[in-house]
């Protein structure tokens, strides 16, 4: 993993931009109105020595598929160029790219100086004539070549949309191989984009629903490695774990983290009977929040840990409820029809994203958090398990198909439901949760 | 005992069960190392008559733990053979089909086993003889998605383990 990673800004005297020209900004607004990508050209950075070239390549080609992934950029390939940037401080040469109809366009500079490299790189309105934002800077280890690149997408994302960016961050997921009746599970953690995967347990016991910490350094899964399901928390750089301390003959599973990184939210079943609790990590000290006959599953917090959204059968099929974070009386937010599961809070706080189960039909949605304006993003045989990108504007999930040959895969799909693709993993894959941004 | 020597005893008696069934009926897909099984079918005392000529699961409704009148007999049989055999113990599998969330189906597979031990409880079985797990969706015997599995998946499976602390 790359060791440092700096941001520098580029010497302003390096390019004096020309003043913004009056027309149209270079901007996206992310709305359900988008429909048109915004074209954009990155040609290869310029190595500053032959040994940086296949690297310049490459960055330049993560750069590209990092933005036409979101479905609101459209990559101007280089066999449409008719311009080339040779040298990263020379003027740029608009015309050019007008002529491809490149509005934005990227240029860069890599540097190689034994393990360590720096990436430089430019945003420009090619219509505007002018530099968008100022040019950056990032330095670190060779190996942590993909996450220079992707710290440029998101800056440049950033800088079109006025979005936060998500492409420098990590997944975590479970690695599904074998048949349906013989399923083996491993935890797994990749890149975003399905880059270096590792993985963080063997297959020799079932392993459930991984989840980030909220500074992604820790990860909080449900294992059967006792012959009964309980949470573990391992520590995502040293591959080390434990198991939470949970009362004999109890099963403990859907833990999640308080944005305070140190409390836990998860179920307990005890007596047949599932139930919220939470646990402090560090203490061992647990709660219990809900009391009821019914089943009280999948707890997730708003982002400022006030409320938990949880699901419960309490009204005779599943549905949404929220309730104070410290338990207390819980309001139901889900009354379309179907049932309702796994809730997850979105990052900004604003929407939660379930899992709907309809007329034998499963659907990946959001609704607001008082539950109004429920929108269904995706239709399948099966969906389920929905987890938010760092900026809140995409969703990862589980899609598994139908019939003996069924295989789970991961997808994902942006909140105005469009843009559905799947996530590239070496073997089959579920339960993805998804990192905050990396420093 | 501690649970590794149960997990090799259980081992064993897999072990021995796959050499004693000649039919090859290998307990039914329950997770982990099935106990059961062991022993000649037509020894009433035996795991594999338990398995077999009595029936170590039951089936459940779309999304219910209730148990039926055709499970209730299968658990009365199971309570009075755990009665007559008192040197197990029995970890009770609760499974859920597919159409449901994982962990939703966690705890509902939850409540299935529950519903199972309550009934042997309530038909004599020392509760301390009796520990339930739930594999949710994670453990399906059929993979066709279609009712016809999915029934079958339902289940809440009385895997036995001889008890040595008795």
């Amino acid at each position: 993993m790359m060791r440092f990673l700096v941001a520098v800004l580029l010497g302003a005297a390096l390019l004096s931009a020309p003043a913004r020209a009056q027309n149209k900004p270079l901007r996206i607004e992310i709305t359900e109105g988008v429909i048109e990508p915004m074209p954009f050209a990155v040609p290869d950075f310029v190595p500053d020595s032959p040994a940086a070239s296949e690297m310049a390549r490459q960055i330049a080609r993560v750069i590209a598929s990092d933005l036409s992934g979101t479905g609101l950029f459209r990559e101007v390939p280089a066999d449409a160029h008719i311009g080339a940037v040779s040298d990263f401080s020379a003027p740029i040469q608009f015309a050019d790219w007008k002529a491809v109809n490149a509005q934005a366009l990227i240029t860069g500079a890599v540097g190689m100086s034994g393990d360590r490299v720096t990436v430089r790189f430019r945003v420009w309105d090619v219509f505007a004539g002018a530099e968008l934002g100022n040019g950056l800077q990032y330095a670190g280890t060779a190996d942590g070549w993909r996450r220079m690149a992707h710290k440029v997408a998101d800056a440049v994302y950033s800088r079109i949309t006025g979005e936060g960016g998500y492409f420098d961050s990590r997944v975590v997921f479970v690695s599904e191989t074998g048949p349906k009746d013989d399923r083996r599970k491993r935890l797994a953690i990749m890149d975003y984009d399905g880059a270096n995967v590792q993985y963080l347990t063997d297959s020799s016991s079932i392993v459930l629903a991984p989840r980030f910490s909220p500074t992604g350094d820790r990860v909080l899964y449900t294992s059967y490695e006792t012959g009964f399901p309980r949470i573990f928390v391992m520590d995502v750089g040293q591959v080390q774990r434990r198991v939470l301390n949970t009362p004999e003959g109890t099963m403990s599973f859907a833990p999640r983290f308080a944005p305070d990184g140190r409390t836990v939210v998860y179920s307990l079943t005890q007596g047949g009977n599932t139930d919220l609790y939470r646990m402090d990590l560090a203490t061992g000290h647990s709660e219990r929040l809900t009391s009821a006959p019914s089943i009280e599953t999948a707890p997730s917090y708003s982002p400022d840990g006030g409320r938990i959204v949880f699901e419960s059968d309490r009204s005779g099929t599943q549905q949404l409820y929220i309730m104070p974070a410290g338990g207390g009386e819980a309001t139901r937010i889900s009354f379309g029809q179907g049932r309702y599961g796994t809730p997850v809070w979105s990052p900004r706080g604003d929407l939660i994203a379930f899992t709907k189960q309809n007329k034998g039909r499963f659907h990946i949605g959001v609704m607001r958090t008082d539950g109004s304006e429920e929108r269904l993003l995706t239709a399948s045989f099966l969906d389920e398990g929905p987890t938010w990108a760092p900026n809140g504007r995409v969703i990862m999930f589980t899609r598994e198909t139908q019939g003996a040959g069924g295989r789970s895969s991961l997808y994902s799909v942006d909140i105005s439901g469009r843009n559905l693709l799947p996530v590239r993993t070496p073997d089959g894959g579920s339960d993805p949760s998804w990192s905050p941004l990396q420093d | 005992m501690t649970y590794l020597n149960k997990m090799i005893l259980a081992g064993l008696l897999a072990a021995l069960a796959a050499c004693t069934n000649a039919t090859g009926y290998d307990g039914g897909g329950s997770a982990g190392a099935g106990g059961s099984g062991a022993g000649s079918a037509g020894d009433p005392a035996s795991p594999a008559y338990f398995q077999q000529a009595i029936g170590d699961r039951v089936l459940f409704a779309v999304d219910q733990s209730d148990l039926s009148s055709e499970a209730q007999s299968t658990l009365q049989a199971q309570a009075e053979w755990l009665m007559r055999n008192s040197d197990y113990s029995a970890v009770i599998e609760g499974h859920a089909d597919e159409q449901g969330t994982r962990e939703y189906n966690l705890a509902l597979g939850a409540r299935r086993a529950n519903a199972a031990r309550e009934f042997l409880v309530s038909r004599g079985v020392a509760g301390s003889r009796l520990k339930t797990v739930s594999y949710g969706k994670e453990r399906p015997i059929e993979i066709c998605s279609e009712e016809a599995c999915y029934a079958k998946n339902r289940r809440a499976v009385t895997v036995l383990s001889a008890d040595l602390t008795g």
